[in-house]
């Protein structure tokens, strides 16, 4: 046993003598393996509105998830009361999956040895409050100075500091405390009879100086305010298949749908994904070599651990066009015997844990941006981006382009309304045919949703050309 | 508080009593007015895949919300933390954080003559559905499931059955002498088949029940078999080309456009100036026929409450009446923003000030079977699924993914999937020509069958 004198040890006065004990009632009942997850979060969020701090605030919650795993079965049951009798409880209740004879966790843990992602010098969550609102109120009168066609400022500064400890009957021992800070302006600009709307973000496992140094809130807010002003004489989008040039950064949403959830391995093992049974197998061009990296520092989708204390990794999805691997958590690491990747993540512990993507990006290529932009007759130069969904199943996903422009004889010209692509995900990426030099990953505002659990990402990619795309737009 | 029928524990006195004392702290500890909302739940939920038991998941929890004014500051702070230490935390916290912001002269909470609680059983609350004995829960899941898998031999594969249970119990307590409370509870019952045609392409669809009592649910024979019919439909998919053609929803689909409805009625979008229908009351903004009401007071529904988040008696308002605008949506705060008042709509969360929610939203229905709405489309695409979320409410540009049936001469033929329809839903909301008879709740919004001209498909 580690003496690691965490938290979890210090204010709720945990034993590791306890942490046997809980693993034990877990595995009464029998099954393979059993974990505890404990989780302590705080939170800030501060918004400015019509140019005032019209609400700040404060939370805290804890809690703890007790997971029995007895073949393909998952029992699982959590408390926000930390008393040892509440836990116990909870145990019990997970334990219910199994029917067997009691088994006993392994004597002792071993703490892997973490990466340090995020060292940070004075984690956000320990600024002062004052500090905060001043960001925000920079924000707001950044993104009215930039034109005065700009009528509403929405500007929001959110962090929190995750502490965790995550006990498995395997001997695994993982502690993390990871911090989290988030910025976004979203703006209305009006002219005439004609709105328009813009967003900006970003952030990520840094302390509050990165807005002060790295990404500030005139940053965003300018970013926020010049999409609302460009919405303003946008025309009708194209409708039909065309190329499409996608912008560096967070278009790499095309990959966390076309390819990132289908490669869960959830739905491979159980065979209901549309890339089920395709490893080793052409889904893209040979110019496109996609990673899963959870190890990038400070970034918004990266992590030290696991939310089941495995270290994360940089793991190879597609190399050269031909799928590698598949992204697993200890469930389906071991049902499908294949490597677990450390992807296993939950959004608390109120939640199961499942395989989850963390930052999915695609490798730099050889073209410049401008080439590829030169190269297209007609088509679309989508930049930024709402949110986007997949049907895993059958492999539809869409994206809808946020500012998006019309390319004509090589050249960029007018802004677009919104508009959605929609394509087919194994055989999205095999018509990237330019792939540029710029990779870039997004800002830090990605939040994923699956199967009502939340939890953050990062997604990247340099200038891409898919030579057919679905742009949906209503204009012929 | 007279809501509801079961008798009042000593766990419900604890509660209503922490909700009261935290207000009267605040106060005494400086606060000109305070609001706490505690809230205290359990669920479960059961999955069955393949016919084994895939995943159990049973537990409680409980928090507590605070929100505090100084004059016209206000801040807010949350806590699961109910010890002595961390009530006290929650309490000072919020009081340091109200002297940071603004102040605004439309905060505050409602004033007292404004509050108050349907009286009434309501028909929230039922404690059968946690009745059924663990083996039972997975019963139900299990026949979910083997209803859609054995509907046909193309189904090939599932997702799983489920069978979920939760009550909550929520106390909201304010500086103006509210203090109320209610229990609800719900069920439900769902199956996601997944089906193979000859070429190994699969297609996945899914169906669900829910009620608030377990008396009340649909068998999950019927859940199964309506999982296999909707997922069957679609195996066989292609894209389509390019064209204008009249669209008509299902209920399922034409629900998510009554959701865009409550969006940009919505006050908060209002007073931002986020809204396409801003400045439009008493305007022509949807057909002739379209009359869209918010109810919170229908018994047994699913957006039903005695109170707001706010403490305000929730209502039944009429918000588009023959195509024109009648009511915004709106709480205490941005009534006072927009001059009028609130209609009852606040929605509170832990943190933060209240939003708007809706109550039970839904679109009138008219008296045209989908059937016949169907045999009047010479051409046109039946649409039964929205993929992504590509809908800009300040400018009511639309365009998402679809997937459906294409329909000629009147029939649904062949299905269509990897295309998407596009328009803006100003023009959209007027080109409804046919709403169905076929009104259901599966939530609180629902709409019937609608056909919407106009728009375009984008495909090949």
């Amino acid at each position: 046993m580690t003496q690691n004198q965490n938290l979890f040890f210090q204010k709720f006065g945990i034993t590791p003598n306890d942490l046997q004990r809980y693993l034990g009632e877990a595995l009464s009942a029998g099954g393979d393996y059993a974990d505890l997850y404990f989780e302590y979060l705080t939170s800030t969020s501060i918004s400015v509105d019509e140019s005032i701090v019209k609400s700040a605030s404060q939370g805290i919650s804890a809690g703890c998830g007790v997971r029995v795993l007895a073949g393909e079965r998952t029992g699982y049951a959590y408390t926000d009361d930390l008393a040892p009798e509440k836990i116990l409880r909870a145990a019990r209740t997970a334990a219910l999956i199994a029917r067997g004879p009691a088994k006993s966790p392994i004597e002792g843990f071993k703490e892997n040895l973490n990466h340090q992602l995020y060292p940070i010098a004075s984690p956000s969550a320990d600024a002062d409050i004052a500090a905060k609102l001043d960001l925000v109120m920079r924000a707001d009168r950044a993104a009215r100075a930039y034109d005065p066609r700009i009528v509403q400022v929405r500007g929001g500064y959110f962090d929190e500091m995750r502490q965790i400890l995550v006990i498995g009957s395997d001997g695994t021992f993982a502690t993390d405390v990871q911090p989290m800070a988030r910025f976004s302006v979203t703006t209305i600009a009006k002219s005439g009879e004609s709105s328009a709307k813009g967003a900006a973000g970003g952030g990520g496992r840094v302390g509050i100086d990165f807005f002060l140094t790295d990404k500030t809130p005139e940053h965003f807010a300018q970013d926020a305010a010049r999409q609302a002003i460009i919405q303003l004489n946008a025309v009708e989008a194209p409708a039909g298949e065309m190329e499409v040039v996608l912008g560096p950064g967070w278009p790499g949403i095309l990959l966390h749908e076309a390819i990132g959830h289908g490669l869960e391995a959830d739905f491979n093992r159980k065979g209901t994904s549309a890339f089920s049974g395709m490893l080793g197998k052409r889904v893209a061009s040979d110019k496109c070599t996609v990673v899963d990296n959870g190890t990038l520092p400070s970034r918004r989708g990266s992590i030290n651990v696991d939310d089941e204390g495995s270290p994360t990794q940089n793991t190879v999805l597609i190399e050269k066009g031909i799928l590698k691997g598949y992204l697993s958590d200890k469930l389906s690491a071991r049902l499908m015997r294949m490597p677990d990747t450390g992807n296993g993540r939950r959004e608390s512990y109120a939640h199961i844990p499942m395989p989850r993507m963390t930052n999915t990006y695609m490798l730099a290529g050889d073209d410049s941006p401008e080439d590829i932009i030169r190269s297209v007759k007609r088509g679309v130069y989508a930049v930024n981006f709402g949110g986007g969904q997949v049907d895993i199943t059958n492999g539809k996903f869409v994206f809808s382009a946020s500012e998006a422009y019309m390319i004509e004889n090589g050249h960029v010209t007018a802004p677009l309304k919104n508009c959605t692509l929609i394509g087919n995900g194994p055989d999205a990426l095999t018509k990237v045919s330019m792939v540029g030099n710029d990779l870039q990953l997004d800002e830090g505002v990605g939040t994923c949703g699956k199967d009502g659990q939340s939890v953050p990402v990062g997604v990247g990619i340099p200038t891409l050309k898919l030579d057919s795309m679905t742009v949906g737009g209503t204009a012929r | 508080m007279a809501t509801n029928t079961q008798t009042v524990n000593e766990v419900d006195a604890e509660l209503r009593d922490l909700a009261a004392s935290v207000v009267s702290r605040a106060v005494k500890a400086g606060a000109t007015a305070a609001e706490a909302v505690v809230r205290e739940g359990s669920e479960f939920s059961t999955v069955v895949r393949m016919g084994e038991v895939e995943t159990l998941k049973e537990s409680g929890s409980r928090a507590i919300g605070l929100r505090t004014f100084l004059g016209q500051r206000a801040a807010s702070t949350y806590s699961s933390d109910f010890s002595k230490d961390g009530i006290q935390r929650l309490i000072s916290g919020a009081l340091e954080l109200a002297r940071v912001t603004s102040e605004d002269i439309y905060s505050g909470i409602p004033e007292p003559d404004r509050l108050g609680s349907l009286q009434g059983d309501l028909k929230l609350y039922y404690d059968d559905v946690y009745s059924l004995p663990p083996e039972e829960r997975i019963e139900y899941a299990r026949r979910a499931e083997r209803a859609a898998l054995e509907a046909d031999p193309r189904m090939k594969n599932s997702d799983g059955g489920t069978f979920d249970a939760a009550v909550g119990h929520k106390v909201l307590a304010n500086s103006n002498g509210f203090v109320g409370e209610f229990r609800r509870s719900y069920c439900s019952v769902s199956a996601a088949p997944i089906a193979q045609d000859e070429n190994g392409n699969m297609q996945r669809d899914q169906w669900y029940a829910l009620a608030r009592t377990l008396a009340k649910l649909e068998s999950p024979e019927s859940v199964g078999r309506e999982a296999a019919r909707r997922t069957l439909r679609r195996l066989g998919s292609r894209k389509i080309k390019s064209t204008q053609v009249p669209i008509v929803l299902d209920p399922m689909v034409a629900e998510s456009i009554l959701d865009n409805v409550f969006e940009a009625v919505n006050g908060d979008a209002i007073y931002r100036q986020s809204s396409f229908l801003v400045n439009k009351l008493g305007e022509q903004v949807a057909a002739s026929n379209i009359t869209v009401v918010d109810d919170g007071t229908m018994p047994g529904g699913f957006g039903t409450e005695p109170f707001d988040g706010e403490g305000v008696p929730t209502r039944r308002t009429v918000v588009i009446e023959n195509g024109v605008l009648k009511s915004y949506l709106l709480n205490t705060y941005t009534a006072k923003k927009l001059g009028l008042k609130t209609t009852g709509n606040a929605s509170r969360g832990l943190a933060g000030t209240p939003g708007i929610g809706s109550g039970n939203f839904y679109l009138q229905k008219g008296d045209r079977t989908p059937q016949q709405i169907i045999g009047d489309v010479k051409q046109g695409l039946y649409v039964f699924q929205f993929l992504g979320f590509g809908v800009n409410m300040v400018t009511g540009d639309f365009s998402r993914g679809v997937s459906g049936l294409w329909i000629e001469n009147g029939e649904l033929t062949y299905p269509v999937e990897e295309v998407t329809v596009a328009g803006n839903l100003k023009d959209m909301l007027n080109n409804i020509s046919e709403i169905g008879n076929d009104l259901e709740f599966r939530g609180s919004t629902a709409a019937p069958t609608l056909r919407i001209d106009g728009m375009t498909i984008a495909g090949e």
